[in-house]
């Protein structure tokens, strides 16, 4: 009887998988933005309509300008589409007030940038603790555990009270991952996270967030200049001129 | 939070050490100057022995008489107005009658001692706290005699018996008279106006003539309420007696002015802004702290205005920062309450430098025998009072800097490109 249950056991973590892959995670639609100066108007994104379901790992390319910085500000929710809609998580947040967006960043977006953007006057663990700092109701015991947790997760656990200058590129984005999957986000947004690092550490990263993929489920976009990363992703989404053109 | 805030705070100030010591002078010589005016005039005017209950004292020192020319004479009342008149009150506690202090010749062998003199009344003694430190005041029976007795302070006993021990009963010679020493207290400030003096006598052995009918004197009364509460009944009961002083020369004379105000106004404000004070119910008091928290507020601008530009500057350094924090789930309120919080850290570390100066300042100040007397010291008042400022410098200096880094977009576009704001702006 044993094996049988196991077999359906898998049958059904194959099937809730599937099931899960098809739930929209990030859903952009009819989304424009456009800057205007006094004299121009730039239109950044035009009309764009795309779907990120959850657990997938995308990476987006194109050249630069093409609107793949304001496509991931948009889905971070840290700038407001000019038209269109965003929906996270099945929630529409087009009306959500500064607050309500605040929140849902830190509940379920990490972000990783391609310059790290680690506080240097903080030690490692003290930059892994920032996402957690503004989640109410966690004590300074349990953001320690969990930082300590992420760093662990990356291999990190022994440089804990060294400071970001005291680290290796490599090092230093492990510790922006540590950070962003210290808060356990949903959502991970990645800016080119090997794009200031060599090929092997680059490719310690790419394996780090393909691991968090497939073992934890989490929804990876990412952008990239590197076709090889970008192949190793599930879906490969490009961008040209403010559109998706493939 | 808190912590992590405010060790963020010092690594900030150790990473601009300069910008730091500026911000950090500015502050602390700027809270110096303050404390140092707050503990003398605290010094000169807060109630402390011996006019320990000034909450409920009123002083009645000028009188005002308007001419009909336009003429104006403000002068100390003479003793006859004050016994008659504020004397026979009903509504206070006690009235004491004291003259001015005015310096009187003494010789020690060759040497001259200007000694600071004032006649008082034996109600002197009551209504303020001397502290004795050998022998008691004279009361009654010798002011009523005119009993060449005196009280002196330690500092004269010194300087004229060479001892301030076993110098009761002994005789000091003030202006060629011989006093007997019945009593010797512990040194009055000189910016104490109302009780200072080096020795007090009774006020019947004044040369002035007493009985003399009169508006101008030398005198002063020191009017003690039976409560704070009470006093402007006090008040009240005051007018209606000036209200009876007939004017000696009413031909030329058109009214006269003359109020039982608290110590302050009594010294400095119903004087200073006499245009405005015509009027018992305007001490000038409220025109005077006006002056001063304007002038106080100029003061501190400066500084905050410098360290509001430092702010401005330190915030555009950590954009990058900003822009991590709002993208991990700060709001900009959690923000502005990060920046108030590291300013506030910074101001009060300013303040305590400032504290630490104007310490030492008061002690060069008191050790300098420019005031005699001078006990300068830090209170905690005027401690409540630096952390008081101090505060102020750290939200006024702090609020627009705050305000201007929790509206910093974490991702900003401009023209043709996406623009890097501190380089944090994900790629495009």
């Amino acid at each position: 009887m044993e094996p049988t249950l196991t077999k359906n056991s898998l049958l059904a973590d194959a099937t809730a998988s599937i099931s899960l892959k098809n739930t929209p995670m990030i859903k952009l639609t009819d989304i424009e933005k456009v800057y205007q100066t006094d004299t121009i108007e730039t239109v950044a994104l035009n009309r764009v309509n795309l779907t990120i379901n959850k657990g997938e790992f995308v990476s987006v390319m194109g050249p630069s300008g093409c609107g793949k910085s304001t496509l991931l500000s948009l889905m971070g929710l840290l700038d407001e589409p000019t038209g269109g809609t965003i929906e996270i998580d099945g929630r529409p947040v087009t009306s959500y007030s500064d607050k309500e967006l605040a929140r849902l960043r830190n509940h379920k977006i990490g972000f990783i940038f391609q310059s790290f953007h680690l506080i240097n006057d903080l030690s490692v663990l003290d930059n892994v603790e920032l996402p957690l700092l503004y989640r109410a109701g966690l004590s300074g015991k349990e953001r320690r555990q969990r930082a300590h947790a992420a760093l662990d997760k990356v291999g990190l656990s022994a440089r804990t009270r060294h400071f970001p200058s005291q680290l290796s590129g490599g090092q230093r984005q492990r510790v922006a991952i540590a950070r962003a999957l210290a808060g356990a986000p949903e959502i991970i947004l990645a800016d080119e996270p090997t794009g200031n690092l060599d090929s092997v550490m680059g490719d310690e990263i790419m394996d780090l967030l393909l691991g968090l993929n497939r073992h934890e489920g989490t929804t990876i976009v990412m952008v990239t200049h590197d076709e090889n990363m970008a192949h190793k992703t599930e879906r490969l989404i490009r961008f040209f001129d403010g559109s998706q053109v493939s | 939070m808190l912590l992590s805030y405010l060790k963020l705070a010092w690594k900030v100030l150790l990473r601009r050490k300069f910008f730091t010591f500026i911000s950090l002078f500015g502050i602390s010589f700027t809270l110096m100057v303050l404390l140092v005016v707050v503990a003398m005039f605290d010094h000169t005017f807060g109630a402390h022995a011996p006019e320990t209950n000034l909450d409920r004292m009123l002083f009645a020192q000028f009188l005002h008489v308007k001419f009909k020319d336009g003429g104006n004479m403000n002068t100390p009342p003479s003793y006859h107005v004050l016994n008659k008149y504020v004397r026979t009150l009903r509504t206070p506690e006690s009235v004491a009658i004291a003259s001015n202090f005015h310096a009187t010749p003494s010789y020690v062998g060759n040497r001259k001692l200007d000694l600071d003199l004032r006649y008082t009344d034996a109600m002197f003694w009551k209504a303020l706290d001397f502290k004795f430190l050998q022998g008691k005041a004279f009361g009654e029976p010798e002011v009523k005699g005119a009993a060449r007795v005196a009280v002196i302070n330690q500092s004269t006993a010194r300087q004229y018996f060479g001892t301030d021990q076993g110098v009761l009963g002994r005789t000091i010679e003030i202006n060629q008279i011989g006093y007997r020493v019945q009593g010797v207290v512990e040194d009055v400030p000189a910016m104490r106006f109302i009780s200072y003096a080096d020795v007090w006598v009774p006020i019947t052995t004044s040369p002035d003539d007493l009985q003399r009918i009169g508006l101008n004197g030398d005198y002063l009364a020191i009017i003690t309420a039976k409560s704070a509460a009470d006093l402007p009944n006090v008040q009240a009961e005051f007018q209606r007696a000036v209200r009876a002083i007939p004017l000696p020369d009413p031909k030329n004379m058109k009214r006269l002015n003359f109020y039982a105000d608290p110590l302050l106004a009594a010294i400095f404000s119903r004087q200073a802004f006499r245009q405005f004070t015509d009027d018992p119910e305007n001490d000038g008091l409220a025109i005077m702290y006006s002056i001063l928290g304007s002038v106080a507020l100029l003061f501190m601008l400066l500084p905050a205005l410098n360290l509001v530009n430092i702010n401005v500057s330190r915030i555009m350094e950590r954009s990058s920062e900003i822009g991590v924090r709002k993208a991990f789930g700060a709001t900009g309120g959690t923000l502005v309450g990060q920046f108030l919080v590291e300013n506030i850290f910074l101001t009060t570390l300013g303040g305590l430098a400032g504290l630490g100066l104007a310490y030492v300042a008061l002690q060069l100040i008191s050790g300098s025998d420019l005031l005699a007397y001078a006990h300068f010291e830090l209170n905690w008042r005027i401690f409540g009072w630096a952390l008081f400022v101090t505060l102020i410098f750290g939200v006024v200096s702090g609020v627009y800097p705050a305000f201007k880094m929790s509206r910093l977009q974490p991702a900003r576009a401009a023209a043709n490109n996406i623009e890097r704001l501190g380089g944090f702006a994900l790629s495009g």
